[in-house]
């Protein structure tokens, strides 16, 4: 096992790692950074962010807004103080961005473009077309690349946190990492490790997220004692292709483009989101501006009234741009054109395309503060494997890349300050410990009789059943069992491949092992909060909030047995009391929105 | 029009090879079931999943954003996420390593040689040396334009798969390391011409491109790197000539109107 020192360890290579190891090396020159990502930085899934980037800009927009809309999104469940935090500090992160030299979007006078977005009440969407999550990473990742002391570790898979507990305390140590190259497990000792390793969208089978989004951060923090939060908040986005799950931005909504039922019918009017407002004129916070809980919510009862429309991969609605015109939807959406017309041969200009809502978006993960550090002293997060208490019950559209660029800085710093205070030291124990973990890993490699295909199939069906749109105590349940018997199983998966060079069976299957860790966490954090907030809705006698039970964070904590264990922790509110979460023409009129609080429940569901 | 349907059992040949056991690399054909609209991604995650797990590629996005799943498909380098069977039924489809790099295993190539070469351009923002304006500068969409085109490259390497010259000269940097470098060059807010034309300038910088245009033809972005290349080329060309009449470049001169 080689041994690598450095002050500051990140892993993943994505927007959040690439604005972490920035801030370190920006704020402490002298800091060793070492960069560890699975894949290259330019391949993290943060280059498949369409939208956008939200930050108050311009006139008619405030602080005070983008933070009422975010509450208010996240149904209540956000803690204000990040949130606050959050929104001061979004736009100089745009405009940092646009001096390492994102091209945003502008408009003739030069001055950057923004664009409207689901939940918002302004246009606050800072974009570059519809490929703002491309632009940004590779922006990042090149501008990282003037930074000496960032060293990059391409295509080094991270194990495991290591940890030690001298001086009585327990902390992080550094990472245990595989070289996929050459097969060689290397330990970096690290004064602090940063973890920015993105979502778990593929724990489900209906998705719109890379092969890489794997919930391995999450799973390393978990399994190091650190708490998951909020885990049963699991975004459905509502326009991505059936069958593949492959994302049409919500940027389509915001530039005009409609949703339709098989009749034509624009049925969001139908879900307290309504009035229908004029075509080509959307409207934010208004039918297809909807924030993206309600508005796949919606589709899910379009799919109980019988109005979707049949593909060869099942239900769907429209997601119809034609009204928008060729030149507008080329120079706007252009990504959208793409796939429409390379995964359906289909042309937005002239026909209706169509969409259903797939997991894309885990608003828990990592607990951390407002100051990134989590409950293991020296582990930070930022990013989507963190949960930092933005997002609450559902986050709102292109508040996930804002977030990255904000709190990866945070983390950055202070994990670099950790590292300053508490420089790494060589640690026997440490080494041997970690050349015993990286033997157990080796041993996989040859070994073992389940099919981890199988196995994912089988965790990916479970999830889609038991935790999808709308959820009930009996297949909550179903899903912690079927999933808590797939880890049994899992505990002898196969790994047929022995050739130590880019072992991609052997790196799968210990990503089936994350998975399973957090689809666990996920499915018992679900079934434990008998109430419907945000992205987490029941049918079961529990369709509303309940803020006397659950205005409250929910944290899984693995136990010796490599169970979750369910305990709840206040949700931090400055300003805002939890109100009536209202869209539409109900979210106009404070006070008179009752009626419009959640879609009715059909009685047969 | 949407695909009309079709489907059946194409032969795939995958190109595998594992180091530590193989001499050389060697096809091997695998019967793969498919529809209108199975990918050639699609093709080998169903080969990996279902016939051989030790069948080795990188994948991620789905949707030719990531640049990581770039093969040679029937001897053309593609992306093997936005291909699709039916193009090439009723077989065999030959999926074979990019061209022009070094194969570590299977469909897996070395991307070290480019990652070093991009980063010799200096891929980043030199910032005006006399300040940025607050809170940031204003760039109008025409003067985006200029670079619009080649700031879209995603690294894929189907370009240098394509490039006869970057097998025959190493040190080439190749279309999308010189691409970036002028993607950054005609950015009106970069200020850093001076310090990246020396090292495109070199014999093995920028000059061994002798225009064929297979970069941009094999582009899945339409980033013409060829176009690209030839600005440089001009660029490096005028500047031999400004110092030969004008020794030291003179005043260096703002560009595109600066901060207008």
């Amino acid at each position: 096992m080689q041994t690598v020192r450095v002050d500051v360890a990140i892993v993943g290579g994505g927007g959040a790692g690439l604005r972490a190891a920035i801030a370190v090396a920006e704020r402490y020159p002298d800091l060793s950074i070492a960069l560890i990502s699975k894949v290259y930085p330019m391949r993290s899934h943060t280059v498949a962010a369409e939208g956008g980037s939200a930050g108050v800009v311009g006139e008619g927009d405030s602080l005070e807004k983008h933070f009422n809309d975010t509450v208010a999104g996240g149904d209540w469940l956000s803690d204000q103080d990040v949130v606050q935090y959050f929104v001061e500090h979004a736009t100089e992160e745009m405009y940092q961005l646009e001096k390492w030299g994102i091209p945003w979007s502008r408009r003739p006078d030069g001055h950057v473009n923004v664009r409207r977005f689901g939940g918002m009440s302004q246009p606050r969407t800072w974009f570059a077309a519809d490929k703002t999550g491309f632009y940004m990473l590779h922006s990042m990742f090149q501008t990282s690349l003037k930074y000496p002391q960032i060293v990059r570790y391409d295509e080094f898979f991270a194990l495991e946190v290591v940890t030690d507990d001298e001086g009585g305390t327990e902390r992080a140590r550094g990472v245990l990492a595989y070289t996929m190259r050459d097969g060689y497990p290397v330990l970096f000792e690290a004064g602090a490790v940063v973890i920015t390793t993105g979502g778990a969208g593929r724990i489900y089978g209906s998705n719109t997220n890379g092969a890489i989004c794997t919930a391995d951060g999450m799973g390393m923090a978990y399994r190091a004692g650190v708490p998951l939060r909020d885990m049963e908040f699991v975004q459905y986005h509502p326009t991505a292709l059936p069958g593949s799950g492959v994302l049409l931005t919500e940027g389509a909504r915001g530039e005009g483009g409609i949703l339709v039922n098989k009749d034509g019918y624009r049925y969001l009017q139908d879900y307290g989101l309504g009035p229908e407002t004029p075509l080509g004129h959307p409207e934010n916070k208004f039918m297809e501006l909807g924030p993206r809980d309600r508005v796949s919510q919606a589709y899910w009862h379009e799919l109980q009234k019988g109005r979707t429309l049949e593909t060869a991969h099942g239900p769907a609605v429209g997601l119809d741009l034609r009204h928008l015109g060729a030149a507008y939807i080329h120079e706007r959406l252009p990504l959208i054109v793409e796939l429409a017309e390379q995964y359906l041969g289909l042309d937005p200009v002239k026909d209706v395309i169509p969409v259903r809502p797939a997991v894309h978006y885990t608003m828990g993960g990592i607990r951390v503060g407002l100051d990134a550090s989590s409950s293991l002293p020296g582990l930070y997060a930022a990013g989507e494997c963190s949960s930092s208490g933005l997002h609450g019950a559902n986050r709102l559209g292109s508040n996930s890349l804002a977030e990255l660029c904000v709190l990866g800085k945070v983390a950055g710093e202070q994990a670099g300050a950790f590292a300053v205070l508490d420089p790494v030291r060589p640690s026997i124990g440490v080494r041997s410990r970690a050349a015993d973990v990286a033997d157990r890993y080796v041993a996989m490699m040859g070994a073992g009789t389940e099919d981890p295909a199988a196995i994912r199939r089988e965790m990916n069906a479970a999830m889609d059943a038991g935790l999808g749109i709308y959820r009930t105590g009996d297949g909550m349940r179903e899903a912690v069992s079927r999933i808590a018997a797939l880890q049994e199983r899992y505990a002898d998966v196969r790994v047929s491949d022995t050739c130590p060079v880019y072992n991609t069976d052997w790196t799968q299957a210990i990503e089936l092992g994350h998975m399973l860790d957090v689809a666990h966490a996920m499915a018992a954090s679900a079934l434990a909060r008998e109430e419907s907030r945000g992205a987490h809705q029941r049918l079961d006698g529990f369709d509303k909030r309940d803020d006397e039970r659950f205005l409250a964070h929910t944290l899984a904590t693995r136990d010796a047995q490599g169970h979750p264990v369910v305990s709840y922790e206040p949700v931090v509110i400055t300003t805002s009391q939890p109100a009536t979460r209202a869209y539409g023409a109900a979210g106009q009129a404070p006070g008179k929105a009752a009626t419009a609080e959640t879609p009715t429940i059909p009685k047969e569901a | 029009m949407a695909h009309s349907e079709a489907g059946g059992v194409m032969t795939v040949e995958v190109q595998r090879y594992r180091p530590d056991v193989d001499d050389t690399p060697r096809l091997v054909s695998y019967e793969v079931p498919w529809t209108q609209d199975t990918s050639v991604l699609d093709a080998l995650n169903y080969i990996k999943d279902e016939l051989d797990s030790s069948i080795t590629f990188r994948w991620s996005c789905r949707m030719a954003i990531c640049g990581s799943c770039g093969f040679m498909l029937n001897g053309e380098p593609k992306l093997g996420c936005e291909q699709f069977l039916r193009t090439y039924a009723p077989g065999p489809l030959r999926i074979e390593p990019l061209a022009n790099h070094a194969v570590e295993r299977d469909l897996v190539v070395d991307l070290e040689p480019f990652m070093t070469k991009l980063a010799a351009v200096e891929p980043y923002l030199h910032p005006d040396p006399t300040g940025t304006p607050e809170p940031g500068n204003l760039q109008t969409p025409e003067q985006m334009t200029r670079y619009g085109q080649f700031a879209a490259c995603i690294n894929c390497m189907l370009c240098y798969a394509a490039c006869p010259q970057v097998g025959l000269a190493t040190d080439f940097l190749g279309p999308a390391a010189i691409t970036a470098a002028v993607r950054y060059n005609k950015d009106s807010r970069d200020f850093g011409n001076a310090q990246r034309l020396p090292l495109l300038d070199q014999e093995d910088g920028l000059w061994p491109c002798t225009f064929v245009g297979a970069c941009s033809t094999a582009c899945p972005k339409g980033v013409d790197p060829a176009a690209a290349i030839q600005q440089a080329k001009f660029a490096a060309t005028m500047d031999w000539a400004t110092e030969f009449v004008m020794p030291h470049h003179g005043a260096p001169g703002a560009k595109d109107g600066g901060h207008a």
